[in-house]
């Protein structure tokens, strides 16, 4: 079962707004879910290594060579708050 | 036992430095690099964290960071992967940093007396540029984000707390900026934010081996300032702990004008940044050829110059350091002495101290390759003077010439009626001024042998500054002996 | 032209070659049909008729409907969520580039849960799709617009993503074809990304040769994404009809305890015919496999919680807030997020945080190493693993939306080949209940030409109607 203040914390790194209903069902289906996940912890899992990557690439890399850069004004068109020359966005710390 | 207020105690230092590398392009796209262009106008949809968008290596940032990595004395890492740094900032497009973590390109390295802990490869954060008034955080109306910058390849270079004294902090960073300088792998300028230093800090009595609580200090952007923050936080923390309380850990900003060490607003949540790999890059596990090319690119290093200056030339250390550390005055320097060498004159040392000396002061711009004076040219006027053909200060006046208008010395001596007055000549003036000074040299065989002075003065009017002073003297003690 | 429904895309293309139909007018048609869809599986179809193309082109001029999760240059594209309403991106997807370029111009775009999170298609903003075998059901989930659309016969073919299944269900619960290639045989660039390390796109088509002819424009390395890579085979329109020599191991973890008995008697039905086409069929054990759906749903959430950490309001999408700057993230991304989409985030930014990692996330990525183990042991024995696609048929619309593991446990058999990353393609194998059931092979890494030839023989054998289900 986790916390209703864990499910705050998640929310606040994930910047989520969550209402009172909403932090009280999440914390009942994260439960819900966890429950179910933590099986893998039956597991012996000693000695294996995590995979993250299933194909075995390496050294995937791309010449230093400029490529056209999109003009400013395809840039911000689908900015919510398009300044003259920038993204307007709200102070931080303000 | 010493009471806590009259303990000796000791800085512990530690810097993290991130560089801007100089590739054409960013380290994930091809954009461009931005060198001040318009706001905006260096972004596709890779740097813009456009969804759908995928990052891909730029191989040349890789080979900038192994050259880092060999010239720091570094091991490379036979395989290293980029992880995901999770925070929220408006600079940050995607919502996360890809950085190296968990296996960085290079570690266990060392630089001069400091050991270097790791050096790793990510991309730069967008500017945030505060629309306020006081242009700070604090009390602005709303902000502009300008992702030219965003994406620039960065390598982050951490050492290992090895530092004892901030003018230690600040002697090393000049160390390691000449080394990436020479390298060629970052226009390593401070004011402009392409080197970029915090300190860790942190005291501890005097002789013992465990670390105290540490303070960051962020991104001070001059060495001035680098000496300046760590040797107030040194007395910071100093008057913290003689005050019998602890050093909490936290983030200081210095400001330079008032000297003053104020907290960071942290961020929350600061200390969860959910590392985890990341999945859109592969590994980078650098083949022998890559190894190969970043080796053969590295030149000598400006510690290993120096002190081969030192050892092979004799050179003083402080003047060996100043030419390898600032590696295109070693570069003109060591042309130079080729020719002085190739036509059998001027001594290494003697060449070293007109370059640092006399050139430097009239170099355009303190570049010797835009200096109208060819080295071969200097080698030749400092050979000269080393074999009384042109005195110290006709040389001096010759060498201006020079920087102005190029030229040969033997000629502008030529020209100029520069060339010492020889030997003959000087017999006759040295018996003139002899004869003329006579009160001068009453006082001289009474005792005073200051009154030696006026006799070679009147020798070196009479000459307009071309005999050589040591000669002078010289002759004229001869022949007040005889 | 209604008759053009009945057919695969390859035969479209042969009458389109034949000059029975032209190319214009094929598009024509299909726009028409896509426009009037009914059943909620368009997010936005073409208005104007695209370039030129030739009927000799490889895909001829076949209209293709793509999820929307796909970016296409000045086309909206919000992968079903309101944070991307009204984004048009700047650029175009490299699979919907190539498969323009190889003569399958994008007709629409087609409805998909939100961030291709679901596996019923009730996650999608805009709505839910209709599965047009039962108006009332789900056409499975999240690539169910595309599964529809092409069930319906509004469009020949489609493509779609499947990161735990997401192409394969609703393949099966469409009555359709769904190939998940390999991880890394299809760029992802321009796909919204949902879990980086098991996304990939792949067709949803008629039938096996229709699924064939889309994935060979699809494949191959893209200067664009590192993960990808040329397929080591060139890809073949299938021939065969039998299955002499071939080893079928069904895994008794994905094909018992769970699985509805009408999916069990079809897969039973299947087996026989394997056996009938001169195969073998012999039990092969997947022992981690039972843990897969626990290993995914930390990793994918987790993957996404970072994927979706861009949709922030700053750039591109919807904005909200009232002024500052926390306000503006968590406002944004409370008002632009589904449910479903929020809970996934919340799971990832758990399992990854603070003192949590190695019980979730680390322990996760070693079952993931462990099921990569098994299916490679499997493969020592048998050619294919067999199983069925999905444990249930179609279920009706909000049966689950309240019970988000029972959703969770529609992907049960789906989600192993997705972690080993392996190449599975979802068959029709016949009816449960009057709705279809499907069956899934999955094989090794780049087997795709051989997945796909044991599947034309088994769909020979089968002989589901590639038609329009019966209305
Ligand atoms: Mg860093
Ligand atoms: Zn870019």
């Amino acid at each position: 079962m986790i916390e209703r203040e864990q499910v705050l914390h998640v929310a606040r790194l994930a910047r989520l707004l969550l209402s009172d209903e909403e932090v009280e069902r999440m914390r009942e289906e994260l439960s819900g879910i966890l429950d179910h996940i933590e099986k893998i912890g039956e597991l012996d899992l000693d000695g294996v290594d995590p995979t993250s990557h299933v194909i075995a690439l390496e050294n995937v890399l791309r010449p230093d060579e400029p490529r056209p850069s999109l003009a400013r004004e395809a840039a911000l068109s689908m900015a919510p708050q398009p300044g003259d020359t920038g993204f307007g966005v709200p102070s931080p710390g303000s | 036992m010493s009471s806590v207020a009259d303990r000796a105690y000791e800085p512990v230092i530690g810097l993290e430095i991130h560089v801007q590398l100089s590739t054409r392009t960013k380290m994930f796209c091809g954009c461009a690099l931005s060198f001040g262009e318009e706001p905006n106008t260096r972004t596709c949809p890779v740097c813009l964290g456009h969804p759908g968008t995928l990052p891909v290596v730029n191989a040349e940032a890789v080979h900038y960071g192994l050259m880092i990595g060999l010239a720091l004395d570094c091991e490379l890492a036979p395989r290293s992967i980029f992880h995901r740094k999770n925070y929220f900032y408006p600079d940050l497009p995607k919502g996360y940093q890809v950085s190296q973590y968990d296996i960085p390109l290079a570690a266990g390295g060392r630089l001069g007396d400091v050991r270097i802990h790791r050096v790793h490869l990510e991309e730069d954060a967008a500017k945030l540029v505060h629309s306020g008034a006081s242009g700070r955080i604090h009390g602005a109306e709303g902000s502009v984000v300008d992702f030219n910058r965003g994406g620039t390849p960065l390598v982050e270079i951490v050492s290992e707390p090895d530092i004892r004294s901030a003018s230690e902090a600040a002697e090393w960073l000049r160390l390691l900026r000449a080394t990436l300088r020479r390298i060629g792998v970052s226009d390593v300028n401070m004011e402009e934010g392409s080197l970029r230093c915090d300190a860790n800090v942190s005291i501890r009595p005097a002789g013992e081996a465990t670390l105290g609580t540490k303070a960051e200090l962020k991104n001070m952007n001059s060495f001035r300032f680098i000496e300046r923050g760590i040797e107030a936080e040194i007395a910071r923390q100093e008057a913290i702990v003689r005050a019998g309380e602890s050093v909490v850990q936290e983030t200081l900003h210095f400001d330079p004008a008032s000297g003053a060490l104020t907290p960071l607003r942290s961020k929350e949540e600061a200390h969860d940044y959910r590392y985890f790999p990341e999945p859109d890059l592969v590994p980078v596990a650098p083949t022998e050829a890559m190894v190969g090319r970043a080796r053969e690119a590295l030149p000598e290093l400006p510690a290993a110059r120096a002190a081969r200056f030192e050892r092979e030339l004799g050179l003083s250390s402080d003047t060996a350091r100043l030419l390898s550390f600032r590696g295109e005055l070693g570069d003109y320097y060591e042309e130079a002495l080729g020719a002085a060498r190739a036509d059998g004159g001027a001594d290494p040392t003697a060449l070293a101290s007109w370059v640092t000396v006399e050139l430097v002061p009239r170099l355009p711009d303190g570049d010797p390759s835009a200096s109208r004076v060819r080295p071969d040219a200097l080698a030749r006027l400092v050979s000269m003077v080393g074999a009384k053909r042109v005195s110290g200060s006709a040389a001096k006046e010759v060498l201006t010439a020079m920087a102005e208008d190029g030229g040969d010395p033997e000629a502008i001596v030529a020209e100029r009626g520069l060339a010492m007055t020889d030997s003959a000549d000087l017999g006759a003036v040295v018996d003139q001024a002899l004869a003329a000074n006579a009160a001068a040299v009453a006082q001289y065989r009474a005792g005073k042998e200051k009154a030696l002075g006026a006799i070679v003065g009147a020798v070196m009017r009479e000459t307009k500054g071309r005999a050589d002073g040591g000669a002078v003297r010289e002759l004229i003690l001869e022949r007040l002996s005889q | 032209m209604s008759e053009l429904l009945d057919l695969t895309a390859a035969q479209t293309a042969a009458s389109l070659r034949a000059g029975e139909v032209s190319t214009d007018e094929l598009f024509d048609h299909s726009r028409a049909r896509a426009a009037n869809d009914d059943l909620g599986a368009f997010l936005w179809v073409a208005e104007d008729a695209p370039p030129p193309v030739s009927a000799q082109a490889p895909l001829a001029g076949v209209p293709l409907a793509v999820k929307d999760i796909f970016c296409a240059e000045g086309v909206p594209s919000t992968s079903g969520s309101r944070i991307l309403e009204g984004y048009r991106p700047a650029y175009t997807a490299t699979v919907v580039e190539r498969l323009a370029a190889a003569g399958a111009p994008m007709v629409g775009k087609t409805n998909m849960d939100e961030f291709a999170m679901g596996s019923s298609n009730e996650n999608s903003a805009y709505g839910p799709v209709r599965n047009p075998w039962d108006r009332e059901r789900v056409p499975g989930g999240s690539s169910g617009g595309s599964a529809a659309a092409v069930a319906a016969g509004i469009a020949p073919w489609a493509i779609g993503t499947d990161t735990g299944g997401s192409i394969r269900q609703p393949a099966s619960l469409c009555g359709l074809v769904g190939l998940k290639p390999t991880y890394g045989s299809v760029s992802r660039y321009g796909m919204i990304a949902f879990a980086s390390s098991l996304d990939q796109a792949g067709p949803i088509t008629r039938d096996v040769t229709d699924a064939a002819l889309l994935f060979r424009h699809m494949v191959g390395r893209d200067p664009c994404d590192s993960t990808s890579l040329d397929h080591p085979e060139e890809i073949e329109l299938p021939q065969a009809d039998r299955l002499d020599g071939l080893r079928f191991g069904v895994p008794p973890e994905l094909s018992g305890e769970g699985i509805e008995p009408g999916v069990l008697t079809v897969l039973k039905d299947v087996l026989g015919r394997v056996e009938h086409l001169g195969g073998t069929v012999n039990e092969t054990r997947l022992p981690h496999s039972p843990h897969g759906l626990s290993a995914y749903y930390v990793l994918a959430p987790a993957e996404a919680s970072a994927n979706l950490a861009r949709y922030d309001g700053v750039r591109y999408g919807l904005r909200a807030g009232n002024g500052d700057l926390l306000s503006m993230y968590e406002h944004t991304r409370a008002e632009g997020f589904g449910d479903e989409v929020k809970r996934r985030i919340m799971l990832g930014t758990y399992a990854l945080s603070s003192g949590y990692y190695d019980a979730y996330y680390g322990r996760a990525q070693r079952v993931r190493t462990k099921i990569v183990a098994d299916f490679a042991s499997a493969f020592e024995s048998c050619d294919f693993v067999i199983t069925p696609t999905s444990p249930s048929v179609a279920f009706r619309i909000g049966e689950r939306t309240g019970d988000p593991l029972a959703m969770y446990l529609s992907d049960y058999c789906a989600v192993p080949a997705s972690l080993a990353g392996l190449p599975a393609i979802s068959i029709p194998g016949g009816l449960s209940e009057g709705l279809p059931v499907g069956i899934q092979l999955v094989g090794p890494a780049f087997s795709e030409n051989r997945l796909l030839q044991a599947a034309h023989a088994l769909e020979g054998a089968i002989a589901f109607p590639t038609g329009p289900p019966p209305t």
